[in-house]
């Protein structure tokens, strides 16, 4: 346990701004139904800064990565990536965002199209970073490349379909995907949930060794609020829609201001505080 | 020392697959939980945790088999029982289990009362409906459920409720052993807390008599339980109390286990995770000597050569490793 993490926290405020919000809010439905899920939210997420965006669930942090993505148009309100509005009026302008922005998701089970070998998917990264017109051989090495990257060995992956491998190989295919595309941010959406403890540390050093090569923003999305403190620079907690807290990991976690910030984390089981569980009467009183 | 409620003694058990291949996933476990005591059994997914819970309450299903093996609850002897009679005279009233997605066994047709109905009269089928209604009650208010859920059906209910109801509902007849496994992993942690202070108040109000917690979440484990076990690959490679397993593990893997905790607390940030490289062993043909071998760092050649017994040390402590405790202290501190 002696060894010394790769990345020491660093100070983003004076580092330029890669993606930001301003007053981003979603509703769903209309009238009695209108649920607001995200709530005029403001955020800079600085270059090569590890965020982490934390919150139970039904807080709202899906709805808001899929705004970040572009997957879904924000009610009001404005996305500015590197400095400029975000325009994704017309598929060809969504994918030009695209290659700024990529993620990796919660289940990677359902990450990868049943019918394309991996060949096929890590071919199509390179051809979207404009590869098209490489050899043979310099594709087939920087796929070699991208999959010891990971701990994979192309040679074992080679003409094998992606339900072949085991949960936690196929969120390190995922993350040899990102390696090819190099994008401007990286959206992680909870991708350690479903793989165990011991994949777990292996998924999160290469996030972070990733992040220090490409240089890339990662906004990480997680319920765990142990995990985002041990990983992140900077830490928005989320409840119902909006940032109740934000700032530095070491400053949110061990000196949490907001309310919710710290039932949260007492809410936690821990190894070197007693865990109360006397408030639970309170919340069932409640 | 107090009396044993369960006790499983060298229990094998397997799969055997579609291609009438064997796959041995619990391979020689032994282990005892007292009255009053809780037992939690950590791992990564495939070690056998689950399969473990399965027949330890003689849940004998295809492709699940029998081998051999004692599996003793309170004095009775239930192993190599049939399912359907297992199912009759143990399930509810010695063991009770509470799967992982419990939460959605609730028939979304029926009141909660009606299940709670069905438990008692499978083991009395002259209660009285009145009776049951006001044992359920009082019940519910002592584990601090509002009563009013009696009468909801399950889809009004949240997940968190729903899971403490099925909590409420399979452990109506006082078990004497109550096996869960992942109870919460599906939960927030605000709801996570709820269930595990149910489950407290279960033990301490003497409605169950011992619990079996089954998860990979070790500062959970640490909280809830008096001692851990770590499985890997079919076989328990170490035992101890659970403050000891967390804070000064012995075996390779276990070390390995505890120093990827994440926690939210001062010097989570310092450290650098520590990831085991590589996958468990097929179980199919499980490897001679240590299982661990092919993914340990202190590996040496006669690891991968004839059975590695169980050592026990200091106080009802135990650990499957060639090396003795001084070599492995000295590792772990030159690291």
């Amino acid at each position: 346990m002696s060894e010394e993490r790769i990345t020491p926290a660093k100070d983003f405020t004076n580092a330029p701004l890669c993606l930001s919000g301003r007053g981003v809010t979603k509703i769903f439905g209309l009238g009695e139904k209108r649920t607001v899920a995200v709530d005029h939210v403001d955020f800079d997420f600085h270059e090569g800064e590890f965020v982490s965006i934390v919150g139970e669930s039904g807080s709202g942090k899906t709805t808001l990565s899929k705004m970040l993505l572009g997957l879904s148009n924000q009610t009001s309100g404005e996305i500015l990536f590197q400095g400029k509005t975000r325009d994704i009026s017309s598929g060809s302008k969504r994918r030009e965002y695209w290659k700024g922005i990529q993620a990796i998701f919660q289940d990677p089970f359902a990450s990868f199209n049943t019918f394309n070998k991996i060949d096929t998917v890590l071919l199509d990264c390179i051809n979207m970073r404009g590869g098209k017109n490489l050899s043979r051989q310099e594709k087939f090495d920087m796929m070699t490349e991208a999959c010891s990257f990971v701990n994979l060995k192309f040679a074992e992956l080679t003409n094998k379909y992606p339900f072949e491998l085991s949960g936690g190989q196929m969120q390190r295919l995922m993350i040899a995907r990102i390696f090819l595309l190099k994008p401007k941010i990286l959206l992680a959406d909870e991708p350690t949930s479903m793989v165990d403890a011991c994949s777990r540390a292996t998924i999160l050093d290469m996030l972070l060794q990733l992040r220090d090569e490409v240089g890339m923003t990662v906004i990480f999305i997680t319920h765990d609020i142990g995990l985002a403190y041990y990983i992140s620079d900077t830490v928005y907690i989320m409840e119902h829609g909006k940032f109740v807290e934000y700032g530095k990991a070491d400053e949110v976690i061990l000196n949490p201001k907001a309310a919710y910030t710290k039932r949260l984390i007492s809410d936690v089981p821990k190894i070197h505080e007693e865990w109360d569980l006397s408030t639970v009467d309170e919340l069932n009183a409640g | 020392m107090g009396k044993k409620m369960l006790e499983v003694k060298n229990l094998k058990t397997k799969y055997v697959t579609r291609f009438h291949e064997d796959v041995y996933a619990v391979d020689g476990v032994s282990f005892s939980i007292e009255e009053g005591k809780s037992l939690g059994i950590a791992g990564e997914s495939g070690c056998g945790k689950s399969t473990l819970a399965l027949s330890m309450m003689g849940y004998y299903f295809p492709p699940l088999h029998y081998m051999s093996g004692d599996i003793i609850i309170d004095g009775a002897n239930i192993s190599g029982m049939k399912p359907d009679d297992v199912r009759k005279t143990i399930l509810g009233t010695e063991i009770a289990y509470i799967p992982q997605a419990a939460m959605n066994a609730l028939n979304p047709t029926q009141k909660i009362i009606r299940f709670l109905e069905d438990v008692i009269r499978a083991h009395d089928p002259k209660a009285d409906k009145k009776e049951i209604r006001e044992r359920a009650q009082a019940r519910f208010a002592e584990l601090g459920l509002p009563k009013e859920v009696l009468e909801k059906h399950a889809v009004e209910l949240s997940g968190g409720m729903k899971q403490r109801t099925v909590i409420a509902v399979s452990t109506i007849l006082s078990p004497k052993v109550l096996i869960a496994d992942e109870p919460s992993s599906a939960l927030d942690v605000t709801s996570q807390k709820m269930v595990i202070k149910m489950m407290r108040e279960l033990m301490e109000k003497g409605y169950i008599k011992s619990m079996l917690f089954i998860t990979h979440e070790l500062p959970l484990l640490y909280n809830v339980t008096d001692d851990i076990m770590v499985m890997y690959a079919g076989q328990i490679v170490e035992r101890g109390s659970a403050k000891e397993m967390v804070f000064d593990p012995v075996h390779p893997y276990s070390h390995g286990l505890m120093g990827s905790i994440l926690v939210p607390e001062e010097g989570t940030r310092g450290h650098k995770l520590a990831a085991i490289p590589g996958t468990p062993p097929n179980l199919k043909k499980p490897p001679d000597g240590c299982r661990f071998a092919e993914r340990c760092k202190y590996a040496r050649p006669e690891c991968r050569f004839g059975m590695v017994l169980e050592k026990e040390f200091g106080e009802g402590r135990m650990y499957r490793c060639l090396m003795g405790l001084d070599e492995l202290k000295e590792v772990y501190d030159n690291e």
